[in-house]
């Protein structure tokens, strides 16, 4: 994989989504070891760079790197010099100079790990950008899927939730039409941007927009549900969560006119009893749970696959 | 120019003569793992696993290796290598492990192979079967059961063809112009 960094999935051909499915089918291996450690990464420092909260990409991230025996160091935006002030470019330069080899950031700004990627020399990997993008998540959703039904091409893949604000359901978005499955997102008007609208934009993937969950969900492979993100509410696009529930709750028996067997995944961390009801998220279909483990193996594939890297090759 | 040094036959005479040397040397395949390197020690494996099988009339397990991730060249070369999938069936914590391998050259790869068996467990011991050893050794590791000396000069390549990867069983020695890899 001949790029420098991983900052979304708009560009990443096919061929190079098949190449981290298959190199983390080998880091899955590496994790079933009694010692779960390899020393390609020997020498190198991935800086951790996080402005929001986060348990799972962070540790995640964390355990990937580590995995391969990478150096790590974590940076909170509250316990750095970024709480006196600190520009984004010039904590990168100081990084930079300190010896940073990679950096996985996470932003509320969207667009920042882009910014970032033009100061730094080593590779950056986007942890999520504000609304924007969270690459590494729709690779792990996504191979989670091919782990689960085999295959990811022709898959009914339906999105359910707060899609506006949503960085997965983008990155998903991206990835899924390129690994030809089909994407319907599900929400209601208020959440979901406007994608009719900006018509003379043709080199956006197809999706199919459906407000109405039931018709969403009928004859799906996937559900896949979202965080009602609560810390970005407040410009009233939600009449009140009970609403929320009423109409798009995932519950048993809407899931029922999915598929049978259908997954149901969810990125993480849920609001049980909002988005989604606690007996769904632990139901037989409900591969929540593989979503976070497949994505250490994904994180490590990249992790690799971006140490390749040497500036401009043949 | 290429010039052929193992043919077919020659391979198979080979493959035969190191799997009574294996059950000499270990009295027996009792214990026995074989694990052959990724790619080509792989169908070499399989088929000394299937003559000891005859001979013997005993299963003895076989594992697959990618010795990519413990590689000590990585940053050498352009892009970092695609890894495949190791396989290694059994516990191998007291058993005999035999790496198997199609050419043995600076002895890289087979430092790599054991640092990754050893992450698997503690074998009793570890042994080496190569095809050809072609000498030029840059770590001090010998093979235990060898199909053929080839002496070589360093820009000489040394291919190994197999009927389950190339379409037919052959060694040849070419005037390369490649470095040898790891």
């Amino acid at each position: 994989m001949n790029r420098k960094d991983v900052l979304d999935l708009d560009d990443f051909s096919p061929e190079e989504i098949q190449l981290v499915f298959e190199t983390a089918d080998a880091m899955k291996e590496v994790l079933s070891r009694p010692i779960k450690k390899v020393p390609a990464l020997r020498g190198k420092t991935v800086v951790i760079l996080f402005y929001e909260t986060s348990t799972r990409t962070r540790v995640s991230f964390e355990l990937a790197a580590k995995n391969l025996s990478a150096d790590v160091v974590n940076i909170t935006a509250a316990t750095s010099a970024v709480a006196k002030g600190e520009s984004l470019v010039d904590t990168i330069r100081t990084l930079q100079a300190l010896g940073a080899d990679m950096i996985v950031i996470r932003h509320e700004q969207s667009g920042a790990p882009y910014l970032v990627a033009q100061h730094l020399s080593g590779s950056v990997l986007n942890a999520g950008d504000g609304w924007h993008a969270h690459p590494t998540q729709a690779l792990l959703d996504m191979y989670t899927m091919r782990e689960k039904l085999g295959r990811v091409a022709d898959l009914s893949v339906v999105i359910v939730g707060d899609i506006l604000h949503s960085r997965v359901a983008r990155s998903n978005v991206w990835g899924l039409s390129k690994m030809g499955a089909r994407v319907t997102l599900c929400g209601p008007p208020t959440l979901m941007p406007m994608l009719e609208k900006r018509g003379s934009i043709s080199d956006l993937p197809e999706v199919r927009v459906e407000y109405d969950i039931d018709r969403a969900l009928d004859g799906a492979d996937v559900v896949m549900g979202l965080r009602i993100q609560k810390e970005r509410q407040d410009g009233g696009l939600l009449p009140s969560l009970r609403e929320y529930v009423q109409l798009y709750q995932l519950t048993q028996e809407r899931i029922a006119r999915a598929k049978p067997g259908a997954l149901v995944m969810h990125p993480g961390p849920m609001n049980e009893g909002i988005e989604i009801a606690p007996d769904v998220a632990r139901c037989s279909q409900s591969v929540i749970e593989d979503q976070v483990s497949n994505g250490v193996a994904i994180r490590m594939a990249l992790l690799y696959l971006l140490a390749g890297y040497k500036g401009h090759q043949l | 120019m290429e010039k052929a040094i193992m043919s077919d036959v020659d391979i198979r005479r080979a493959l035969v003569r190191i799997a009574h040397e294996i059950i000499e040397c270990n009295e027996g395949v009792e214990d026995l793992v074989l694990v052959g390197l990724r790619t080509r020690g792989v169908p070499l494996a399989k088929r000394l696993a299937q003559i000891l099988g005859e001979l013997e009339h005993a299963q003895v397990p076989l594992g697959e290796l990618d010795i990519t991730l413990y590689r000590d060249d990585l940053d050498t070369h352009g892009l970092y290598p695609s890894v495949r999938r190791t396989e290694i069936p059994v516990n191998i914590a007291g058993k005999r492990v035999i790496l198997v391998d199609d050419v043995l050259f600076t002895g890289r790869s087979v430092r790599a192979a054991m640092d990754a068996v050893i992450d698997f467990g503690r074998p009793r011991c570890i042994q080496l079967a190569v095809l050809v050893d072609r000498g030029h050794r840059e770590l001090p590791i010998r093979p235990d059961f060898v199909g053929k000396n080839v002496p070589t000069s360093r820009d000489e390549e040394v291919k190994v063809r197999l009927v389950e990867n190339d379409g037919s069983d052959e060694v040849i020695i070419a005037r390369g112009t490649s470095e040898g890899c790891l």
